[in-house]
């Protein structure tokens, strides 16, 4: 399977929707998505994966990349994620730490830092 | 033991193909199917690793992922033809393990990320490197099929 983008604006806040397999071979594609968003000057970012089936360090090192992007310009980067098998990546690296994970779009647009 | 092996030219693309392969003959071997997950991210976590050196040494050669189920675990082998250097090959680049220098990318070291995921994953685990390229080996235990009666 390949992967899926979309974005949308809701409340000042730009969500992308992404489906199918981050991995090695998908990824630059979010990255590339993630880097025009940043340059259009969209620095507040809502990446929902709640259609992902499958995400490696790859796809991990993108959406750094993206959040190193965005809080350059005082920005953010938030998840939205209820899937365990997903979740356990960012866990076991360390990186829910990093990322603030919500469980809606909805929740994660209103979320204020 | 029965073994299934794959070869595949160091191209992104076929990163998938190993992962659908190694959780096929996992599935068969008997590994358990909550576990399934994890193989498939640890294999494509290895060829990634693999891919990604292979390119950047400008190697044609292609990556080999050895699957072989025994009596009590399944186990996985991927190898690159990247001989370790002893020394990093390209200063000033990050993400370089002791001798094997890991693929680098514009965002985080991913190589080493891919490293930090298997070992998160898998009990079973070992990383070796030669002269003639290095080597990720990881296992799983197997669930013995019912005996009929």
């Amino acid at each position: 399977m390949d992967l899926s983008l979309s974005t949308r604006t809701v409340d000042n806040r730009t969500v992308v929707e992404v489906g199918g397999e981050i991995d090695v071979y998908t990824a630059p594609k979010l990255r590339e998505q993630l880097v025009e968003l940043v340059n259009d000057g969209s620095y507040h970012l809502v990446v929902d994966m709640e259609g992902v089936d499958f995400l490696d360090s790859t796809g991990l090192g993108v959406l750094v990349g993206g959040l190193k992007r965005v809080r350059a310009h005082e920005g953010s980067l938030r998840l939205v994620c209820n899937q365990e098998r997903i979740l356990k990546i960012f866990r076991i690296t360390g990186l829910t730490k990093v990322f603030p994970i919500h469980t809606s779009v909805e929740e994660a647009v209103a979320a204020t830092d | 033991m029965a073994t299934v092996e794959l070869r595949f030219t160091a191209l992104p693309e076929h990163v998938r193909t190993a992962r659908l392969v190694a959780a096929a003959v996992a599935r068969r071997a008997g590994v358990d199917e909550s576990v399934l997950d994890e193989v498939r991210l640890a294999v494509g976590e290895a060829c990634s690793r693999a891919v990604g050196l292979h390119r950047l040494h400008g190697l044609e050669s292609p990556v080999r992922v050895s699957l072989t189920e025994d009596e009590k675990k399944f186990s996985i082998e991927v190898a690159d033809e990247v001989p370790e250097t002893g020394s990093p090959s390209a200063p000033g680049r990050h993400g370089e393990a002791a001798g094997h220098p890991a693929p680098v990318s514009d965002e985080a070291g991913e190589g080493d990320m891919g490293l930090a995921v298997i070992s998160g994953l898998v009990d079973d685990f070992e990383v070796t490197a030669g002269g003639t390229g290095g080597t990720i080996r990881m296992s799983w235990p197997t669930v013995p099929p019912p005996l009929a009666t």
